[in-house]
């Protein structure tokens, strides 16, 4: 299982401002290892970040985003204590999942 | 007769509750769903044909898309900050292009209403390029682009 984001979200004004940083290998799919053999590529390539059950951002990536992503953005409404949730979804199938508490 | 056609009725009902429970399950509310990724788009090596598999024509060059907060020059090709802000009404999603890059698409971010359309991020840049920041907004495609040199590459092998 990968490590837990770390999310920050904070109430700018009537916004909501959201920051994430994953962590996640990012493998382009590009390098070579000692062997001369290519490192299969492994990448996150869907992100959806929700609020109160409504999706405020979704994302789709490839490996060119760069390793442990980082992401901003902000959506209009969220309050002190309101929870976000950001999930997102690698090319190995595995998911995560983590939440946040707008402060 | 009619006794019978009402059990099948019955049954037929029972069996859509059900379903509908067991999707409800499956789908878990609460949890973010995201769409498909776009594999073809993902493998494009030039603009044409990513804005073909994204399924839009030649976009039109805007002043109204901005690059925020990126760098004229990334000292490491591995971590390149971008960021774009669209003041284009009715923006659906914004994508980042790299044109040297094996692949062209490095992200693509869905805008719903009441999202900013303003996001950041850090993308990987194997040599100096142009970067382009595609813009769809109420059904029509824009772009604006930006060079971004870079002294050490972050896609070698």
């Amino acid at each position: 299982m990968a490590d837990p984001m770390k999310i920050r979200a904070s109430v700018v004004g009537d916004s909501t401002e959201v920051k994430v940083l994953m962590s996640h290998e990012m493998e382009t799919g590009q390098r070579k290892d000692g062997q001369g053999k290519t490192i299969p590529a492994w990448h996150i390539q869907t992100v959806a970040a929700m609020w109160n059950g409504k999706t405020v951002l979704s994302a789709q990536w490839g490996p060119a985003v760069a390793k442990n992503p980082f992401l901003s953005f902000k959506f209009k409404g969220g309050a002190k204590g309101d929870k976000i949730q950001i999930t997102w979804t690698d090319n190995r199938g595995e998911k995560r999942t983590d939440e946040a508490v707008i402060a | 007769m009619n006794e019978k056609r009402r059990e099948i009725l019955k049954t037929g009902g029972g069996f859509t509750l059900l379903s509908l429970v067991a999707a409800a399950g499956w789908l878990q509310p609460g949890v973010a769903q995201a769409a498909d990724w776009n594999k073809a788009a993902f493998e494009t090596k030039t603009m044409d044909e990513t804005m073909k598999a994204l399924g839009g024509g030649v976009p039109a060059q805007s002043k109204d898309i901005a690059f925020v907060s990126t760098p004229d020059i990334a000292e490491n090709g591995a971590v390149v900050p971008v960021g774009v802000t669209s003041t284009i009404p009715k923006t659906e999603s914004i994508a980042i292009l790299i044109e040297k890059n094996p692949n062209l698409l490095a992200a693509s971010f869905d805008i719903p209403a009441g999202t900013d359309p303003s996001i950041s991020t850090r993308v990987k840049m194997g040599q100096s390029s142009n970067v382009y920041a595609l813009v769809k907004a109420d059904g029509k495609y824009y772009v604006a682009s930006k060079e971004i040199k870079v002294t050490l590459g972050g896609c070698g092998g």
